[in-house]
């Protein structure tokens, strides 16, 4: 059999090759371009059910009826809490949990710009955000539980300007505080451990302020630093 | 399944509804109704499997149906399309050229062609996400590249037609 010298299946290959090439360049960028919120948003609320979901499938030995009115409830509760007007007391906070969270989660990994003002202006850091939250922050040190400032950051909340703060220890581990006026809030609340979110952590609400402390540590590690946290913002 | 794992697809989806609509509005309503359709069918994905495939389907099924009830915009007379081109040339003319090209295939090939172009599925995965067969997605990502590439080598000239588009514009 004779074959033409100029093999047409790999020239094929390598036009499919310069094809895909191409349309891997399309719109890079957006693979690393921040997300809109409102996508977030509905990706945590996506992520929230599903995760319910996984717990009642890792609890399959319970009866399917149980199984079933449980999943119900569940869903009817979302539905009724995205659904419909915040009526619990904890609610606010419990989003502002939320929302700590998914900060940590879209800055945590973040390489070039993981903040907006580094721990070498630390008292521009300091003052710039004292104004915009409308109260005198104190940057609370963790050097001796091993975290550095890394810097801060402003972000939107539900009642007001948040400010991100982000520690890093030696091994390159990070963690955010979070904290903003919580008006709506109990005025003062103990420690509440959130495990569900993007990252675990734990938040508090003080004087009409909340505060979230997050990162991929374990509860008690969490808890050390949050005692930490909250002694040195103590008056 | 945690938050972290949705919230990592994110970029991912955009892009691909970026390129599959070729429309940055389109692309992230599109990825909007997706993550909402996946809240009112989550009861349907099974934990531990491939999120990231569960989503694309759902995207799929959102766009081609959308394409469907739609105006048969894809079939638009590359004349049309061409007068979306802005002016100015620049480095990223051949990325232009790609996307309206891309776009001048009908929905249902430019699919396959994306998902395992782009997106580097398997003719499985692929024939899984748009519930076609094997044999179909080949034969459609067959006809995408000839098509794609007979788009893309007729035409090289646009620049040159900039001016006279110009006029098409009013």
């Amino acid at each position: 059999m004779m074959t033409p010298p100029h093999d047409t299946s790999t020239d094929d290959a390598a036009t499919w090759q310069a094809q895909r090439d191409q349309l891997k360049a399309l719109h890079q960028d957006l693979l690393h371009a921040p997300v809109p919120e409102a996508l977030q948003t509905a990706a945590l609320r996506l992520a929230d059910r599903q995760a319910q979901q996984a717990q009642w499938w890792r609890w399959g030995g319970m009866a399917a009826s149980v199984l079933f009115a449980f999943v119900l409830g569940w869903a009817g509760r979302a539905q009724w809490h995205h659904g419909s007007a915040e009526t619990a007391a904890q609610a606010p906070t419990q989003r502002f949990a939320q929302q700590a969270a998914l900060a940590h989660a879209v800055y945590q990994p973040e390489v070039r710009h993981p903040v907006e003002v580094g721990a070498a202006q630390q008292e521009h850091l300091v003052q710039w955000l004292s104004k915009r939250l409308g109260r005198p922050l104190r940057l609370p040190v963790l050097a001796p539980q091993g975290y550095e400032l890394v810097g801060g950051r402003l972000l939107p909340g539900d009642t007001g300007a948040r400010a991100q703060f982000m520690y890093q220890d030696g091994a390159g581990q990070r963690i955010t505080l979070y904290l903003g006026a919580l008006p709506s809030a109990a005025s003062e609340t103990a420690f509440q451990f959130t495990g569900d979110g993007p990252v675990p952590g734990f938040y508090w609400t003080d004087a009409g302020f909340g505060y979230a402390l997050s990162g991929q540590l374990t509860r008690a590690q969490l808890l050390e630093l949050a005692t930490a946290v909250y002694r040195q913002l103590q008056p | 399944m945690n938050r972290t794992q949705v919230i990592e697809q994110l970029p991912g989806l955009r892009r691909y509804a970026r390129v599959l609509t070729g429309d940055a509005w389109a692309a992230d309503d599109l990825v909007q109704d997706t993550l909402e359709r996946a809240c009112s069918k989550w009861l349907l994905w099974r934990s531990g499997s491939d999120l990231r495939a569960w989503l694309f389907t759902l995207m799929h099924n959102l766009y081609l149906n959308q394409r469907r009830g739609a105006p048969p915009l894809a079939a638009v007379d590359i004349d049309e399309v061409r007068d979306q081109l802005p002016g100015a040339p620049g480095p990223s003319d051949d990325a232009l050229d790609l996307e309206r090209c891309l776009q001048r295939l009908p929905a249902d090939q430019r699919a396959v062609l994306l998902l395992v172009g782009l997106e580097d599925m398997s003719y499985e995965e692929t024939a899984r996400i748009l519930a076609i067969p094997v044999g179909t997605v080949m034969s459609r990502l067959s006809r995408a590249r000839i098509r794609l590439r007979a788009l893309m080598e007729r035409t090289p000239e646009p620049p040159v037609e900039h001016a006279p588009a110009l006029r098409r514009l009013k």
